[in-house]
């Protein structure tokens, strides 16, 4: 059942039948079950990575998330604990950097240097580990193959924990997010709450990882909150906002690349960068219009 | 205030005629410099005071020591006859020179609504306002505020789109949710243009004599403000100076003050220079450096922008 060989998933347009046929398979279902609980961690772990500017910190986990990986298959581990251990380690150690108090530690050139150091011990790794050629792109790029009962399981445990905690600090930390001086000054705990925020990141990470590979990660983590926030400046809609996008791109990620021999990666990826450059013109047309009414509602005033 | 902010948890205003903000002897050292030492000062409740010397003096220091931020090295400070702190919701505080990131897509709303409840743990669940009166109450002292400052017609921008001034009144909004004693600002008119200096000096005046808050505010130039303010503290490394503007702006107290010769002028429409004032020794990286070597060097030229600082 190698799902690259396309001739074995014809699109029917018989949608009923293609969906019935696409979840008669356990590893699809246990993929759309992964699939939705990433999407709304990622979404709502990068709302916050969007609106503090972290992208570089979120980067610097995916790529950390491919050694872990790599390294766990070749100790024969799932590669799943691979991305959680090295994602989550990496958020620590970025936190305990010198000069992460102002949380800028993620952009430090020497972050920059255990980076690139890690990706070439993942590249080690996959050298040493034979026969795994094939894997390398799934990890570097995504896959939606052999998800487990398990995994999905331990995938739902992880993202409950980071939502619980998102939540119980996600004022204060928009509040740090958007003004830390005067948060500071109001006793909210800025320096703890950055911490905190990357394990969660680190977290989120390498869940996203699982589907999107660790380079495409951007795809579930950055697009969809971007995307949302674009569409509005209204924090608590484009946090659902965000999550419903990531939701479905991922859905129909996975439905296309199950009847496409394209991978999985760049469907959720085109998806999601369709609907960023969508919202980006929306806003254009949108901001156009009341340029053109705004002189017309001087005039009746 | 008004009826509508009943929601909002009373506030203990301590009818004190005490003093809101006291130092004893205090002094300040930041990276083992001092910075000011033997100051004592006392502001009484409802005035608007401004907080002048010259760059590096340690002006904003003063703020973030009033905040609790900043331990003092000698002396005693007591903010609203207790430490400092301590009087949490009591005081509004507005950091210097902020301005947001011009894509940053959060309303202005949102961003004085933190003022209001932005340190409180947890997620507000998305209850109708219909069911909560805590909610209601929260949006009409949130609207009350940006009303208060001018704001309502951009309030619902993206803060980044703001002007300098709008986010300004903005923040000022935001420092205000909460019905502060006293209000904290640091060099809340610099990066605005003159025009919005004005509006925005006339606005804190404003908000100084009708909500009757005390404004300490630290300020670069005097002039905007010379109208509005009652007493000013001209800070020095060996003390400060306390008073009236009229007292305090004058040859004589700061030749005195500083232990070198400087001059006061007057111009024609009431605007103070001061002249001959010396720099504090930069050992840090100074953020406005032109201003007060530029009104030494070229008092007449300079005059109608920097002043007194």
């Amino acid at each position: 059942m190698l799902l690259a060989d396309a001739a074995s998933n014809p699109w029917s347009w018989n949608l009923l039948t293609d969906f019935q046929v696409m979840w008669s398979y356990p590893f699809m279902v246990n993929a759309f079950r992964a699939g939705a609980v990433i999407a709304v961690l990622a979404a709502a772990v990068g709302w916050f990575v969007v609106l503090r500017g972290q992208t570089f910190a979120a980067h610097t986990f995916s790529v950390v998330g491919f050694p872990g990986a790599s390294g766990a298959v070749l100790a024969g581990v799932a590669a799943g604990y691979g991305y959680f251990a090295f994602c989550v380690g990496a958020a620590v150690a970025i936190a305990l950097l010198p000069g992460s108090g102002k949380g800028r530690g993620e952009e430090s050139a020497l972050t920059g240097t255990i980076q690139a150091f890690l990706l070439a011990c993942g590249f080690l790794f996959v050298a040493l580990y034979k026969g795994f050629l094939g894997g390398v792109n799934s990890l570097l790029f995504g896959s939606f193959l052999g998800i487990t009962g398990s995994q999905v399981l331990l995938l739902t445990v992880v993202a409950a924990v980071v939502l619980c905690v998102l939540a119980a600090i996600g004022r204060p930390l928009l509040f740090a997010s958007v003004d830390e001086s005067v948060a500071a000054a109001r006793g909210v705990p800025v320096r703890a709450l950055a911490t905190v925020f990357l394990v969660l990141l680190g977290a989120a990470t390498a869940e996203a990882s699982q589907i999107t590979g660790s380079l495409l990660v951007f795809a579930l983590l950055v697009l969809p909150a971007a995307t949302a926030q674009v569409l509005t400046p209204r924090p608590g809609l484009s946090l659902v906002l965000a999550m419903v996008i990531g939701l479905a791109v991922t859905w129909l990620g996975l439905t296309v690349a199950y009847f496409s021999p394209y991978p999985v990666g760049f469907h959720v990826t085109t998806f999601a960068f369709g609907g960023y450059v969508l919202a980006r013109l929306v806003n254009v047309v949108r901001q156009a219009s009341l340029v053109r009414r705004a002189p017309l509602l001087r005039s009746a005033a | 205030m008004t009826a509508v902010t009943s929601g909002i948890p009373a506030q203990t205003r301590t009818d004190t005629t005490g003093p809101v903000l006291q130092l004893r002897d205090a002094g300040v050292r930041v990276g083992g410099r001092t910075l000011w030492s033997g100051v004592q000062l006392s502001i009484a409740a409802g005035e608007f005071t401004a907080v002048l010397g010259p760059n590096g003096v340690g002006k904003s220091t003063l703020i973030k020591a009033a905040l609790g931020l900043q331990p003092l090295a000698e002396g005693e400070i007591r903010v609203l006859g207790g430490a400092p702190g301590q009087a949490g919701r009591r005081v509004g505080y507005l950091p210097q020179r902020r301005s947001f990131d011009a894509s940053l897509r959060i309303r202005g709303t949102d961003i004085v609504g933190l003022g209001l409840d932005g340190d409180r743990w947890g997620v507000p669940l998305p209850v109708p306002e219909r069911f909560s009166p805590k909610r209601r109450a929260a949006r009409a002292r949130i609207a009350e505020v940006i009303e208060l400052v001018g704001a309502t017609k951009y309030a619902h921008r993206p803060i980044g789109q703001c002007s300098g001034g709008e986010q300004q009144r903005l923040l000022i909004a935001q420092a205000l949710c909460r019905k502060p004693e006293i209000l904290l600002l640091d060099e809340p008119l610099d990066s605005l243009d003159l025009p919005n200096q004005a509006a925005v000096a006339a606005l804190i005046g404003r908000i100084c004599r009708e909500e009757r808050v005390s404004v300490i505010m630290v300020a670069h130039d005097v002039n905007p403000i010379l109208g509005y303010l009652d007493r000013v503290v001209y800070l020095a490394e060996g003390g400060a100076a306390t008073g009236t503007p009229q007292e305090v702006i004058t040859s004589e107290t700061l030749t005195r003050l500083y232990g070198t010769p400087v001059e006061v002028l007057r111009t024609s429409d009431g605007r103070l220079v001061v002249v001959g004032q010396p720099e504090a020794p930069a050992r840090h990286t100074d953020r406005h450096t032109p201003g007060a070597v530029a009104a030494a060097a070229a008092p007449a030229a300079e005059g109608a922008g920097r002043a007194a600082g």
